[in-house]
């Protein structure tokens, strides 16, 4: 799977494609810390409208994300989430932790 | 018209590698009784989070191999079976807590939660040294009451 950033006015994104599985979670988790320290943006979109499979792979990915966001006094939402995933992430409860949307952000 | 469908089983080696593959298995498998997106993702979702257990805690020596095996019960309900000969787990009621997890930091401790979401009935069973079986039913709605 990729994880690729981008500079946005307020922040940065964030863009997930592939499938987030246990065998792709290490990498991903790794590659988005570091770009996350590389930019330190103070708002983070997450934007996973690639994502073709998550499993709860994924919910570790984002408490990591929502941690080190805290720590630089940031933001993290979620956007484009397709369905496969939004129901791993509702079902869950993560909803209630992250905002999470099946949406693009309103700029 | 009878539709046969024999139980099927599949023996993998427990390498994350082969997550990817249970899961297109289990989605072929359950494609016989044409499931909504909805459901089939579902399936696909339980059938990765039990997999990835097996491969996580089952063999922590490396190794090993991860049993699944697939049927339809009744006409509507598919049983899917994942087995591991592993060292088991000591409290299985501890390990299906929210949250707990004895894994690395890529994992999140709600496999369980979502295998209970996901699924009409779940069921562990484990002993130490011995392995663990995890037996999970769906129940796919038939088109005319969608």
């Amino acid at each position: 799977m990729t994880v690729e950033y981008t500079s946005l006015a307020a922040g940065g994104m964030l863009t997930l494609a592939g499938e987030l599985d246990h065998h792709a979670a290490a990498a991903a988790i790794r590659r988005s810390e570091r770009l996350l320290d590389e930019h330190q943006p103070g708002a983070l979109v997450l934007d996973l409208a690639g994502l073709s499979f998550m499993d709860s792979s994924g919910i570790a990915l984002l408490l990591k994300l929502k941690k080190r966001m805290q720590m630089i006094g940031g933001t993290l939402e979620v956007q484009n989430t397709p369905p496969q995933a939004y129901r791993v992430l509702v079902g869950a409860g993560i909803d209630r932790l992250i905002p999470i949307s099946k949406r693009r952000k309103e700029a | 018209m009878r539709v046969l469908s024999p139980k099927t089983k599949l023996e993998l080696p427990a390498a994350s590698i082969n997550e990817g593959f249970a899961r297109v298995f289990a989605a072929a498998y359950a494609a016989r009784l044409d499931p909504t997106m909805e459901e089939l993702a579902d399936i696909k979702t339980v059938i990765s989070e039990a997999v990835t257990n097996a491969i996580v805690h089952a063999y922590p020596q490396g190794g090993g191999t991860v049993y699944i095996s697939a049927r339809v019960i009744g006409s509507d309900t598919l049983e899917f079976v994942i087995r591991d000969k592993g060292k088991g787990i000591g409290n299985v009621e501890q390990a299906m807590e929210p949250m707990f997890t004895t894994g690395g930091e890529e994992r999140s401790g709600m496999g369980f939660t979502i295998m209970q979401s996901f699924t009409d009935r779940l069921t562990v069973w484990s002993r130490e040294g011995k392995g663990t079986k995890v037996t999970m039913t769906k129940r796919i709605r038939k088109p005319a009451h969608r």
